[in-house]
């Protein structure tokens, strides 16, 4: 199997390349980049003139709900979903049921992947037993299987001493252990961002205080240990200005941000809708901003979506009782082209740096680079292609989109794993 | 008459105009009720459903007595033995009652936003009479035809709102009432139970009740729930009604003419003292009278004005 990638503007942040080439792949890597490439016998070949072709983007937070929650989504669904929007490798989360706190759910994760999964597949192993806060999960045995980070998302392990000890037995691993920092005190009963915003719904808000205590502390303990500690999901200016700082003090942090997170304010929670709500919340314009500059200067290492499929019956009623998450997979790329990109907010090959050599480089995986010997996972954009959001048009199995009725411009064209087209 | 909404769903959505009709429309309503024979044919034929999902006896009461003067059939659901204890949704629960084709839905809920869901998804009038800590437009309303009635006008006045204004949907939406009449509003009460960014309502906030009640025209007292101290808001029954119960010792250096209001239940001891909630200052019972009213008048026009039939 080989594919020329013929005349595409050849994005590749690795190597600094930013021009029109050729992009020969066979065997599953990436053999040649370079201009009036001849096609070898046999050779599929792509005319990507007008495209852009870029390493394969890489969502490092994805929910994919197998096994357990199989009604919200199944590695099936959720990888043909990531494949739909441009990603050609995605890391999941342990909140399964069971939690993947063992090596047997990740190997079953992984065996199911193999079997149906469309994009690559990274899970990510559970901190503690169960997400329960109290006991480390097997991550040796997890970290053999497979893990590539361990984090306990959706929930935070609020006994520090017991993090420190889970930064400490990761550190021969060498996989980052990925903070959902959200102080669950400060937390409390919260459904929305605290501020104007929710003072005026009546709904009870949690201050962006929640997330600085927990990424302080976590910067305290990652300095203490040497740990890498990764923050996921990160919302607030002052979380996003002490990453910078710990960052120029040689620590070992890195970032990421949501799509959502960097294109609505709780201003969008006013509708009541519940695919506005999310942990952690919306936040103010001036925290937006903050993760915007930190995005660009790279501070924030990637984007990642925190896809969270939920039925719709989780997400129609009332605020305080649906289910927390949106998914992202499918609208990321597009609304951060056009929205971002578009307008001239963030570079094109910054971004996609951020959708895929820095989550590769933080999760040590391969692809991330269009260099030759790389694995030739691939990513093509149309910049120009109009699109709406539909969420009835949906690979996901769930619906539960703020973004549902968007339209902009510039998607993704075509999706390569592993030197298959996997989209269209 | 230039009302032409389907729902009332907060005071935040009404302007001045809007307000002042109802409150005119009370007014005469209220004159129904002065009569021995209070039954007006007005809504005859109408169904009002009153869907209580959180206990409530004033406000429910008020509404069944509103609808059942103008001659509307007032039914009432309640969750507690329907079917919301057996897992039925919000949602589907609001369609099988539009199923029997009510022409008004009262709905009180827990959530905050849940009457603005129904209405979304009802085609009949939704009224929202109280959801979560969010708004109870009805209250609000009866609030202002209160002190208009004492005050002969609003405009200009000056209200202080004492208490737990964090968890209060009765302060919401007297705050966006208020504001909206010309009338200068100030909260007061502990930091922990005022709202974050409050002042970005438009109102003053003080932590000292004394001064906050000096110039007031009206001070409106806010029930304290017992659960407060839980939540760590406060530290004891017996400290907040030190610091921000009221007296009569409290009320001596304020206006003479100052109006005590409360949109009960009281707590006698707690947020007003036994001697304030009798005095002649206090409006407690007129305020609860002109509910009725309010309501009728909100039924009305809803329900029986212009050819919603």
């Amino acid at each position: 199997m080989s594919l020329l990638i013929r005349n595409g503007r050849v994005v590749d942040p690795a190597g600094g390349t930013d021009a029109l080439a050729d992009v020969w792949i066979a065997e599953g890597r990436i053999q040649k980049v370079g201009r009036g490439l001849k096609a070898p016998p046999g050779a599929e070949v792509v005319d990507a003139t007008g495209k852009v072709v870029c390493p394969g983007f890489i969502d490092m937070h994805v929910h994919l709900r197998e096994p357990g929650f199989e009604y919200k989504e199944t590695i099936a669904s959720g990888t043909r979903a990531a494949a739909a929007g441009g990603f050609t490798a995605v890391a999941c989360m342990a909140n399964t049921f069971p939690v993947n706190d063992n090596r047997a759910v990740t190997d079953y994760i992984l065996a199911r992947a193999k079997v149906e999964g469309v994009v690559r597949v990274y899970p990510i192993g559970a901190v503690t037993r169960n997400l329960e806060g109290t006991q480390l999960a097997e991550m040796a045995e997890q970290a053999e299987a497979g893990c590539v980070a361990f984090s306990d998302d959706g929930k935070c392990v609020m006994n520090a001493e017991l993090y420190r000890r889970a930064m400490e037995y990761a550190l021969p691993f060498g996989t980052p252990i990925i903070s959902h920092a959200e102080d669950c005190d400060l937390a409390h009963g919260a459904l929305m961002n605290e501020g104007l915003v929710a003072t005026e719904l009546g709904l009870s808000g949690q201050p962006g205080a929640a997330e600085d205590v927990m990424v302080a502390r976590d910067i305290i303990l990652a300095e203490l240990t040497g740990a890498h500690l990764h923050v996921a999901h990160i919302s607030t200016a002052s979380a996003v200005r002490m990453v910078r700082e710990a960052r120029a003090r040689g620590v070992r942090v890195t970032a990421e941000v949501t799509p959502h997170h960097l294109l609505l304010t709780d201003e969008a929670v006013r509708s009541y809708d519940p695919n506005c709500k999310m942990a952690p919340p919306l936040r103010t314009k001036r925290d937006v901003e903050a993760c915007l500059e930190g995005l660009i200067d790279g501070t924030i290492d990637c984007v990642a979506t925190d896809h969270a499929p939920h039925a719709t019956s989780e997400k129609e009623g009332e605020f305080a009782e649906a289910a927390n998450g949106v998914v992202g997979l499918e609208t990321a790329v597009p609304l951060l082209l056009d929205r971002l990109v578009r307008p001239g907010v963030v570079d094109l090959p910054t971004l996609v740096a951020r959708l895929s050599t820095g989550p590769a480089r933080l999760l040590n995986l391969p692809g991330g680079s269009l260099a030759p010997g790389a694995a030739a996972d691939v990513t093509i954009l149309d910049l120009e292609q109009a699109w709406t959001v539909d969420p009835a048009a949906f690979c996901s199995r769930s619906r539960n989109t703020p973004f549902a009725g968007f339209s902009g411009h510039g998607r993704p064209w075509m999706t390569v794993v592993g030197g298959v087209k996997v989209t269209p | 008459m230039g009302w032409k909404r389907k729902d009332l769903l907060g005071m935040q959505d009404l302007d001045a105009s809007e307000i002042t009709d109802v409150l005119d429309t009370a007014v005469s309503m209220k004159e129904i009720a002065s009569r021995e024979i209070k039954k007006v044919p007005t809504l005859r034929g109408k169904t009002v459903v009153n869907l209580f999902y959180e206990s409530s006896t004033r406000t429910r009461t008020s509404f069944e007595i509103a609808g059942k003067w103008l001659s509307a059939d007032v039914i009432n659901f309640s969750a507690s033995g329907s079917s919301a204890d057996k897992g039925e949704s919000l949602l589907d629960t609001a369609r099988n009652i539009e199923a029997m084709s009510p022409d008004v839905v009262v709905v009180r809920h827990k959530a905050s936003g849940a009457p603005a869901l129904l209405a979304r998804h009802l085609r009949c009038g939704v009224v929202n009479a109280g959801d979560g800590a969010h708004e109870h437009p009805t209250q609000a309303l009866l609030d202002l035809m209160t002190i208009r009635e004492k005050k002969g006008h609003l405009e200009g006045l000056n209200v202080t709102i004492v208490g737990d204004v964090t968890h209060s949907r009765v302060a919401r939406s007297d705050i966006f009432g208020m504001r909206k009449m010309g009338i200068t509003v100030t909260v007061a009460g502990p930091p922990t139970l005022i709202p974050a960014q409050c002042q970005e309502l438009g109102v003053k906030v003080s932590h000292r009740l004394d001064e906050a009640i000096a110039s007031a025209d009206v001070i409106m007292m806010l029930r304290l729930q017992h659960e407060r101290m839980e939540g760590g808001f406060i530290p004891s029954i017996r400290e907040y009604s030190r610091v921000w119960g009221l007296t009569l010792a409290r009320l001596k250096p304020c206006r003479p003419d100052v109006l005590i209001m409360h949109p009960g239940p009281v707590n006698r001891g707690v947020e007003l003292s036994p001697e304030v909630a009798d005095s002649p200052f206090s409006v407690i019972l007129d305020q609860v009278g002109n509910g009725v009213a309010v309501r009728m008048a909100v039924l009305y026009l809803l329900a029986g004005s212009k050819g919603r039939a």
